[in-house]
């Protein structure tokens, strides 16, 4: 299953997430207490096996935006801050204390002392401002780069390609580093905006973020090859497309500390022989169930006690390309949103393991109220009609999607609703791989209505509508543009204290559901399974195994 | 002989740059971008893309990259996939696995197909020969993904330490067995059927009933002049599914979880990592010319009539 972060792959419907809280129950109270020596032995001299994907870029926080690569950068290193496995709060990690201005411009982050790398080196100040130049710096190439747009003088570091990806060269950036990172002392650095940001502390927590020792400079082709980190576990070897080890690094101070020695993430031929695996217990964790598992819920079956669920931070929607003068009527678009039943439709096709959406975030999203899009994303057949009428579109109305990722079934049956409650022609339109779609929707030449799907790189609100709905955005790929809304979300941007941000992007929200660029359908929990080697089995809020919980049976 | 084989493994080489240039094109002649989907629902950065575009020559055109492909390859480097790994390493981690499962498939083909395709051919019309009949229809007729997840169930449910439903990234010969049936089912299917009617049909020939009034011994005439001259077709079917075996056993691969090229090739099309379909078929298509050579060699030996000078 290839890819990502990004909903590329299979459906990977889901239930309930009091599983989370189910199996956390054991060890409440500390690690140290009563377990201790057998339990530690027991530990260390086991190796655990996950289930993961082949990295897609070299191993460098800062180029790395999919979820295979992510659980290793995750494990490797440790940022500023580090998302609670439960809450998906942000807390201090790797900083000490950090001090917004009250004007929002500026943030100073003051690291903890004897923190390592895992070669020995101090993690300074210096470290996290070499890195986030390195990975903003246009001509490196990294993936991340626009995660630091909001820094001053970022424009001077990145440089505009003149035609897109054609033959021409960008030029030379003005700049090789951000005016607004400043180092101030070996433990503290400022950084300084370009216009007030008060949610960056927020933000801090993603890969993109992470610091990267002085041998990463040195030699960035051996650090590829073998990466140094400052995080939980240190690499050991990896083999291409087969497995990856990493081990505890003992020098490692945060208190997300693993208590188990050992694990391998291993990258397995196809989803059904990982589950396999992890029903025959030579697999120790899978975080997602391959389609036929979830057939008839087969997997809560076979796993039984050995199963969760946890949610994640994904949305999915039907998008409409409004740049295509025929999807112009938000009236229109609002009669779609309400002729489907999203209740019938995560039930019957989903076994009841997603849950249907109502806003533009999802649970689990520190800060988000749910209930934004209200109505409109309800079920309601009259309304719907009559604002269909008023529209005066005429059909036939087609949905598209790669074929190859298990979404035929669900867009059929949003089809039928369609069908059944417009009488508006609906039909399902494959195409070959998720690559040929994007390259339609990078190039603004849809003609149909698109599925597309989301999961936030941070927890905050702002991730879900900035990319998504501002103009301009990285991923307004519909092309939704509302100077109100424009100017609500730069209001909210502007906030000098998070909670008045949430406040207003909640605003912002709710005005973009009365335009309704794209349908939210429902988001999608993750099921997950373990071998009975473990205990203590939670997933956090990225989808991954929380490795700072987990334990030997 | 000596020239016939030389002249053989002369005409590798055409063959070789005709077969090689032809995937190399093919591949990127397939349509999609290889960053298109790669950034998920985000358009990958300019400055990504430029700097990828660059690295791996795709600005070049498609001669010039294949020039460079080649020259490198032929000193021995097989480039780098996306992610920055040498295409050569991994090869040479797959490359065995896949040789080993082909070659537990074929012999598991030859030794139960022709076993069984020689007890029907003597016997003909008896239960054995219904048997055999209707067991390979099924066979044949039963795609290699229901045979595969049937047996892993079987294997989950039997919960055998010394058979686990999948196989480990060692692929041990041991564990290569059952994936190996599975694999080779089909084809020894084919295998029973082709020695069997072979056999029937070389029973009635001449120089079988010459044999008989001479009187030599049964075993004789069965074991060097009947198997040695119905032998050709089924060993020309045996070196043939080899090779394919070896590229196309995604499906196996899949449900036993085996690190080998056929799935290494199937994801590498989608993902159009166009260095690593290239190497690993390279890899194949000298496979499949060498083995083509050894049958050509066989079929001398195991008819005289048939000279290459």
């Amino acid at each position: 299953m290839r890819r990502s972060r990004w909903l590329v792959g299979v459906a990977m419907p889901l239930t309930l997430a009091l599983a989370v809280a189910a199996c956390g129950g054991g060890g409440s109270s500390t690690s140290g207490g009563s377990g201790s020596g057998s339990d530690q032995a027991k530990n260390d001299g086991t190796e655990i096996t996950v289930h993961g994907t082949e990295p897609q870029n070299p191993l460098v926080p800062g180029n790395t935006n999919e979820e295979g690569g992510a659980k290793v950068i995750d494990s490797l290193f440790a940022g500023l801050v580090r998302y609670d496995p439960v809450s998906n709060e942000p807390k201090n990690n790797n900083a000490e204390k950090i001090d917004l201005a009250p004007d929002g411009m500026s943030v100073t982050f003051t690291l903890k002392k004897g923190w390592k790398f895992h070669d020995g080196t101090d993690v300074k100040a210096k470290n996290y401002v070499d890195a986030w130049n390195y990975t903003a710096y246009g001509p490196n190439g990294q993936l991340a780069a626009s995660f630091y747009a909001q820094i001053k003088g970022y424009t001077d570091v990145a440089s505009e390609d003149p035609d897109g990806d054609g033959p021409q060269k960008a030029p030379e950036p003005k700049a090789k580093t951000m005016s607004g990172l400043q180092v101030l002392d070996d433990y503290s650095f400022k950084v300084t905006f370009s216009e007030p940001h008060a949610i960056f502390p927020v933000k801090v927590g993603y890969q993109a973020y992470y610091p990267l020792p002085d041998a990463f400079f040195a030699d960035p082709k051996a650090f590829a090859a073998k990466p140094i980190g400052n995080g939980p576990f240190k690499f050991v070897s990896r083999v291409p497309k087969q497995e990856l080890k990493v081990e505890r690094f003992d020098g490692y101070l945060g208190e997300d500390k693993p208590k188990i020695k050992m694990v391998k993430y291993v990258f397995p031929e196809s989803l059904d022989a990982s589950y396999a695996q992890v029903k025959g217990g030579q697999l120790d964790f899978l975080e997602q169930m391959p389609p036929s598992a979830l057939a008839g819920n087969i997997w809560k079956q076979d796993l039984k006690d050995r199963s969760g669920t946890g949610d994640v931070l994904s949305i999915q929607v039907l998008a409409f390309p409004l740049y295509d003068p025929k999807y112009q009527n938000p009236d229109f678009r609002k009669a779609i949103s309400m002729a489907i039943n999203r209740d019938e439709v995560t039930k019957k096709i989903f076994e009841g393991l997603r849950k249907p959406a109502d806003g533009y975030a999802v649970a689990k999203t520190p800060g988000w109220s749910e209930g934004k899009c209200g109505d409109l994303c309800k079920f309601n057949p009259d309304k719907a009609k009559e604002l269909f009428a008023k529209s005066g579109f005429k059909g036939p109305l087609e949905i598209t999607s790669n074929a190859d990722g298990g979404h035929k079934e669900w867009i059929e049956a949003v089809c039928g609703n369609i069908k059944n409650t417009l009488g508006l022609d609906c039909n399902f339109v494959p195409v070959q791989s998720f690559g040929e779609v994007r390259k339609k929707i990078t190039a603004h030449s849809m003609t149909q209505l698109y599925r597309a799907g989301w999961i936030a790189d941070y927890p905050e609100v702002e991730n879900f509508l900035n990319p998504l709905y501002r103009t301009g955005g990285s991923s307004n790929d519909g092309l939704y543009t509302n100077a109100a809304v424009d100017a609500k979300l730069a209001e909210a941007d502007k906030a000098t204290t998070i909670d008045a941000a949430n406040k207003l992007y909640g605003e912002a929200e709710a005005m973009i559901a009365q335009d309704m660029p794209a349908i939210p359908l429902w988001n999608s929990p993750r099921n997950y399974g373990w071998s009975n080697k473990l205990k203590n089995v939670r997933m956090t809020p990225k989808g991954q195994l929380d490795l700072s919980f987990v334990e030997i049976a | 002989m000596g020239r016939y084989v030389l002249r053989r493994l002369l005409q590798i080489v055409p063959v070789f740059i005709g077969t090689t240039f032809l995937i190399y094109v093919l591949i990127w002649a397939i349509p999609g971008d290889p960053f298109a989907g790669l950034c998920g629902e985000r358009r990958c950065p300019d400055s990504f893309i430029a700097t990828m575009t660059e690295k791996y020559h795709l600005n070049d055109s498609i001669f010039v990259q294949y020039f460079k492909y080649m020259t490198a390859l032929v000193q021995g480097d097989f480039g780098e996939t996306f992610n920055g790994q040498s295409v050569g390493e991994l090869i040479s981690l797959r490359f065995p696995v896949s040789v080993r499962l082909a070659i537990v498939a074929v012999a598991i083909e030859a030794l139960i197909g022709v076993t069984a395709g020689i007890l029907t051919g003597l016997r003909g019309r008896s239960f054995l020969d219904n048997l055999v009949l209707a067991s390979t229809l099924f066979l044949i007729s039963m795609p290699t993904f229901v045979t595969g997840f049937v047996v892993q169930q079987l294997l989950l449910k039997g919960d055998w330490e010394f058979l686990p439903p999948t196989v480990s990234d060692q692929a041990r010969w041991s564990e290569l067995i059952i994936p190996g049936f599975v694999l080779g089912a089909v084809a020894m299917a084919f295998v029973a059927r082709l020695t069997r009617t072979s056999i029937m049909e070389n029973k009635r020939s001449d120089y079988m009933r010459t044999a008989r009034a001479k009187g030599l011994p049964n075993s004789r005439i069965v074991g060097v002049h009947l198997l040695r001259n119905s032998a050709i077709p089924v060993l020309t079917f045996l070196g043939t599914s080899l090779g394919g075996l070896m590229g196309g056993a995604i499906v196996t691969e899949g449900i036993f979880d085996i690190k080998g090229v056929g799935g290494l090739i199937y994801r590498s099309i989608l993902d159009k990592e166009g260095f690593i379909v290239t190497g690993v078929v390279v890899l194949l298509v000298i496979v499949f010319l060498m083995v083509n050579l050894i049958i050509d060699l066989l079929y001398a030996v195991l008819d005289p009539r048939i000279r290459y000078d």
